[in-house]
């Protein structure tokens, strides 16, 4: 029977009712009152020298406050990046500055040059069109290879090239993996391109400076996944405000899949400028704008090569992946392409070596940096496309291949670096075959061969790593900042409670699953506890909500602070009851002692501890609020396996998904309903970059994607019905709550199991000579790849 | 500036506006009315999908002037009289068809148009009808399901 | 946008009259001009709306069994009124999305000429007429190439008469972003021919592909088409699609028309 409330329950979402009703707080419906309007004035080029800015005809238009640029910001701070990877000689990486508004170069279109700040949108953007910028046009270095080529421009003149690192994984490895490979039965080796992508959260970014002369207080309302960062980024490290003179607040946030991870110029440039004007500065991103300012996300160019003996034993991995960092170092970009990526390419097989090389390269492009999954779908991809064509070059079943290769004793500590503490790559697989019906397959094939269609079926595994962590681990991996999270649970005197969370909900379903946790713990009703989150001012310090981390870090931070609460709360039921301590029970909501018939409620526990009149002064004091601040002991490992159906039109290139279906193991689940929408959702945006997502540059460095009518966007006829189960679990040991995170693993697990079946399919037809076609597999691309 | 005059859920309303001015900035900046959302530019995403006279528009795409004397229904006029959640509401809640929650007024709004021409649609007419609605969190799945549900079929077979 | 002054003429002379001034410019529905001037790509001083003007809008047939659509009728409304003209009624139906054909109008499409569009293909292959203010154009005549069109300035499209086929059939392959067609082939089959118009693939907009319509003419059949070709000459190349690919479309959607043509 399913659950009608706590853990395990498909507790439907609070938050839903403000959201369907129109009365959601997203930062664009924030309006303070006198505030301005900002415009940004960006590069159009995609690589020049900025010799000046004319802002003289624009600061005498109508409306018009002050216009901005980069003169404004000298003595103000870089925006900083938050990630110092270490390359394989020792070196640290190159790390250019990144000013808020463009100094003396512009190094991608949509680079801010200037900033008009007027009384209306309109007054400001009308003047922005008279703000002229003097910018002498240097060539532009788009393609990765080309930008590391002798002599190519350089994207910053003070670097000595454009490599940011050349980092190695692990290192000491290099030579053994070189050798095994030379000396394999079998080497499968596979180039491809996992592409460069536009997150698209449905809100654009929006970001509100406020200033308050009278205290000196600034407020920044922005469209963030984790505003303590943001606050701490901009704060310390560009505008220099304290933390206790700096309030950032994240409100209802229309996703962010990454994107809205970073801390970003116009977050800081509104921040500044509201103390500058003393009014509060708006700006709205529009899609336009978004395209070329939101940090974008993979974007590697991969060799992958994989050695086999004759039983088709994984003997050695060898990958090579030039990664684009774009024109400056978004907040987590180095860390993407190696610490993300790198760990993860033992996959779920027991590879016993394995070498790692990633270039990371300057380009006039827009920065790139974590996009849902981050590193993991482009180490899924690439391996299990090079395991799939693996299987076909040998003669192997890819099933069995990979079975035969499955880690299956845990713990297991892969040669790059991680332990995997629990899962079961058989059951995933086993139950994957289950809901993909994949015994049924050669019917439906038969029939959509019957309609011309030629049918494919495709199969992956993979493994993610969520919950980055520990913190003083990562620290040696170049992080620069803890990834713990933090959670501040306050009991009220009548025994309700409210839970400050460090994580931050953009529609994850926090405020349902959460309090879900606490009701299981205490045992009383899920709406007796409220969920605050996003604000600066009321959460203790967190590191916010990305890389699948919220309830295994942040919902283990509630668990820590809420057995503060209940072991306190046993002290008072203990005294109330004239019992011991060790004696106290506590099960729905009712402190009993054990083998007595005595008891109090919840609520009369609260109640002493507000109003201390029958109370232990001497021994606790009164209230009921703890913190607690959680540093996970390791990742957490979700795996699982895929199963994508498609039909291909040989007239025409098209591909449709017919059936996907998913087998994921995250540990244990919380909300049932949650963990199959974020599954689902995932899929839609691994389908979307495997079929139609695409970001393009010309070789000018001009953004050919750059609005939904050439960037293709998922929609609902795009994709099916999926099959989800999670139903395999293998708890996470080292949280308390046994949960690995969920979601990233559809956009992780989903790439390769298209790619696998439009190849399968045309294989199935005939075409043996195709055994790649890179992403987006639009239709032209897969007519040209079966036409030559 | 000109005035317009229209009714607004039920409500008659007026105000100043430019030529310029669109229905979903009168509505949003006008009226104050937030529910209805801009995520594009190009009149693709549908989160301000409205209805004007009954019938589904992007109200970024029309300019308020253009609704003079018109009847507009926005996503803050969708839920029954007493303030509870209407079918298709209760529906996008019960199936989870909403996530961050940014798509949902104009996902409604779309939904709502659909079911007033075709109350029971085909998964593949509800997947067709959502052409012009973007939803980055939910793959679509549980919106998908939610319509059908509201439309009072059994989709438990399918999407299961 | 650049701000400019919106007019909502209650008639025909009143909307000519305000549209002589140069600085003005015609809008429909607005589900391209309104994007276009987001942008600011454009700065109309005064913007024209036809869509409060009576007697332009709605369907009818003529004498001659003409289908008749007024210029500011929308897409949503041929979609579901065109009845006596199935393939145009269905064309009508798949351009955009609901919302959208809630506000486009077949003038604006006609008199933007865009050269992914449906309507043009529509048009030119039905050998439609294209009434205006002043005068009638033949679709043969009218479209010039992509965004050109035989309209003067301060011309306003009225109606657009649709001589009703035999059989048709419009086939479009979407671009995967815009939805617009990749490639659109609208075949229709009159007593005294067929003809073939296509969209979405030329660099000068849509265009009759002569080859198939002589082809058809002797044989309404899919197969009459084997060994025919369009030239990958002068097709569009972007992302969605090199010229060759476009030209192969053609091929496609041509048999696919004359497959489905009822």
């Amino acid at each position: 029977m399913p659950k009608d409330g706590g853990i395990g329950a498909s507790s439907k979402r609070r938050e839903d009712v403000r959201f369907l009703t129109g009365q959601g707080n997203y930062t664009d419906d924030i309006n303070i009152h006198g505030q301005a309007h900002a415009v940004f004035v960006r590069s159009q080029v995609a690589h020049g020298t900025l010799n000046g800015v004319d802002t003289a005809d624009a600061a005498a238009m109508p409306g018009v406050l002050r216009v901005f640029t980069g003169a404004d910001f000298e003595g103000v701070g870089s925006i900083p990046c938050g990630w110092q990877v270490t390359d394989r000689f020792g070196e640290v990486m190159q790390e250019p500055g990144h000013p808020v508004l463009a100094q003396g170069k512009v190094r991608h279109v949509g680079d801010p040059i200037a900033v008009v700040v007027a009384e209306t949108y309109e007054q400001a953007r009308d003047a922005a069109e008279a703000v002229v910028p003097d910018i002498t046009d240097l060539p532009a270095v788009v393609d990765m290879k080309a930008a590391l080529a002798e002599g190519a421009p350089k994207v910053h003149d003070d670097l000595t090239s454009n490599l940011c690192y050349d980092w190695g994984f692990v290192e000491d490895n290099r030579d053994a993996v070189d050798a095994a490979i030379r000396g394999a039965h079998h080497v499968t080796t596979l180039e491809l391109v996992n592409q460069r992508l536009v997150a698209n959260p449905m809100e654009p970014r929006v970001a509100i400076g406020d200033y308050a002369p009278g205290t000196g207080d600034s407020t920044l309302y922005t469209t963030s996944q984790n505003p303590h960062v943001i606050r701490l980024l901009m704060g310390a490290f560009v505008l220099g405000i304290p933390e206790h003179k700096l309030r950032v607040v994240a409100p209802d946030v229309g996703g962010g899949f990454g994107t809205k991870i970073f801390h970003y110029a116009e977050e800081a440039f509104c921040t500044f400028a509201a103390k500058a004007l003393k009014r509060a500065v708006k700006w709205t991103s529009t899609r336009s704008e978004a395209f070329m300012s939101d940090a974008h996300g993979r974007d590697h160019v991969t060799k992958i090569e994989l050695a086999l003996d004759e039983q088709g034993q994984f003997l050695a991995l060898r990958t090579d992946t030039h990664a684009n960092m774009g024109a400056y170092l978004s907040t987590f970009a180095p860390s993407v392409p190696t610490w993300l990526h790198g760990t993860l390419m033992a996959g779920n097989y027991k590879t016993p070596l394995i070498y790692v090389n990633v270039k990371a390269v300057f380009t006039n492009t827009v920065p790139v940096d974590a996009y849902r999954g981050a590193g993991r779908p482009e180490a899924t991809f690439q391996l299990e496309r090079v395991i799939d064509k693996a299987a076909r070059e040998m003669g192997i079943d890819p099933v069995d291949l990979r079975r035969r290769n499955f880690i299956t004793e845990f713990p297991y500590a892969t040669p790059v670096a991680v332990e995997y503490d629990t899962g079961d790559y058989n059951a995933t697989l086993d139950k994957l075959l289950e809901i993909a019906d994949v015994a049924g397959f050669s019917a439906r094939e038969a029939e959509s061969k019957a309609r011309g269609k030629l049918r494919g079926l495709g199969l992956n595994c993979y493994i993610e790593a969520c919950g980055i962590a520990p913190s003083n681990l990562v620290g040696q991996l170049g992080a620069r900042a803890g990834l713990y999270e933090s959670a501040t649970v306050r009991v009220n005197a009548t025994g309700g409670l409210v839970v400050m969370t460090g994580s931050h909900s953009h529609g994850q379903g926090h405020e349902t699953s959460f309090p879900q946790v606490i009701s299981e713990m205490i045992g009383i009703p899920e709406d007796m506890i409220e969920i605050v989150h996003g604000d600066t001012a009321n959460a203790p310090m967190g590191m916010g909500t990305y890389g699948s981390r919220s309830l295994a870090v942040g919902g283990s931070a509630m668990v820590r602070a809420t057995e503060k609460i209940i072991a306190k709360a046993k002290k008072i039921a203990a005294h109330l009851m004239e019992a011991a301590e060790g004696d106290i029970e506590l099960k729905d909501g009712q402190f009993s002692v054990a083998g007595t018939d005595k008891s109090v409620a919840w609520g009369d526990v609260t109640l002493a501890a507000y109003v201390p009149h029958n109370y232990p002064l001497e021994d606790i004091e009164p209230g009921l609020e703890e913190t607690a601040f959680y540093d996970p002991a390791n990742f957490t490992y979700p795996s699982g396996a895929y199963a994508c159906e498609v039909e291909v039109d040989p007239d025409t290139g098209k591909v449709t998904i017919e059936r996907f279906a998913a087998a994921d193991d995250f540990g244990n689940v919380v909300n049932p309903m949650i963990v199959d929408g974020q599954v689902h959702g995932g899929l839609a945006q691994g389908i979307g970059q495997a079929l139609l997502e695409g970001c393009s540059y010309d070789s000018d460095g001009q953004l050919i994607s750059g609005s939904y009518m050439d960037y293709a966007m998922p929609r609902a006829d795009d994709v099916p019905f999926y099959s989800v189960d999670h139903s395999c679990q293998t708890p996470c040991t080292h949280n308390p709550l046994g949960v690995k995170g969920c979601g990233e693993a559809g956009a992780i697990g989903s790439p390769p199991a298209v790619v696998n079946a439009v190849v399968d399919a045309l294989q199935r037809a005939g075409h043996s000579d195709i055994t790649h076609i890179d992403m987006p597999l639009t239709p032209a691309r897969v007519w040209s790849a079966m036409n030559g | 500036m000109s005035n317009v005059t229209m009714k607004v859920n039920g409500k008659p309303v007026s105000g100043e506006v430019e030529g310029r001015t669109l229905l979903s900035s009168f509505l949003r900046e006008g009226l104050e009315m937030t529910g209805t959302h801009i995520g594009c530019d190009t009149s693709q995403c549908g989160a301000c999908v409205v209805h004007v006279n009954g019938q589904a528009v992007k109200s970024c795409t029309m300019f308020a002037l253009e609704a003079e004397g018109a009847e507009v229904t926005t996503i803050e006029g969708m839920a029954n009289p007493d303030g509870s959640l209407s079918v298709l509401q209760q529906a996008f809640q019960d199936h989870h068809g909403l996530q961050c929650g940014f798509c949902t007024p104009g996902m409604v709004m779309s939904a709502a148009a659909l079911l007033q021409d075709n109350p029971k649609p085909t998964e593949a007419e509800v997947r067709d009808y959502l052409e012009g609605n973007l939803c980055r969190c939910t793959g679509y799945h549980n919106i998908v399901k939610a319509i059908m549900a509201a439309s009072g079929q059994d989709v438990a077979v399918a999407a299961e | 946008m650049y701000d400019f002054i919106l007019e909502r003429p209650t008639s025909l002379d009143a909307a000519v009259a305000l549209l002589s001034d140069e600085d003005a410019q015609a809008l429909g529905g607005g589900q391209t001009l309104i994007p276009t001037l987001k942008q600011r790509l454009a700065q109309p001083g005064r913007l024209v709306s036809l869509t409060a003007i009576p007697g332009i809008r709605g369907i009818c047939r003529a004498e001659d069994g003409a289908l008749c659509i007024g210029g500011t009728t929308p897409h949503g409304e041929v979609a579901t009124g065109a009845t006596a003209y199935p393939a145009l009624a269905d064309l009508a139906g798949n351009i955009g999305d609901p919302a959208v054909r809630s506000r486009g109008t077949i003038g604006g499409s006609l008199a933007n000429n865009d050269p992914s569009a449906c309507y043009p293909a529509a048009a030119l292959a039905s050998g439609a007429t294209i009434v205006t203010n002043d005068r009638q154009i033949a679709a043969d005549d009218y479209f010039q190439g992509m965004f050109t069109t035989a309209l003067e300035e301060g011309e306003i499209i009225t109606e657009v008469r649709f001589p009703v086929p035999e059989v048709a059939n419009y086939q479009k392959f979407e671009q995967p972003a815009s939805r617009f067609a990749l490639v659109g082939v609208f075949v229709a089959k009159y007593p005294d021919g067929v003809r073939v118009a296509v969209t979405g693939a030329s660099e000068e907009g849509v265009f009759r592909w002569t080859e198939a319509e002589a082809a058809l003419s002797a044989n309404f059949t899919a197969d009459a088409l084997d060994g025919l070709s369009a030239p990958a000459d002068g097709m569009i190349g972007d992302l969605h699609g090199t010229p060759a690919y476009r030209a192969h479309l053609i091929g496609v959607l041509t048999k696919r028309a004359v497959a489905a043509a009822s």
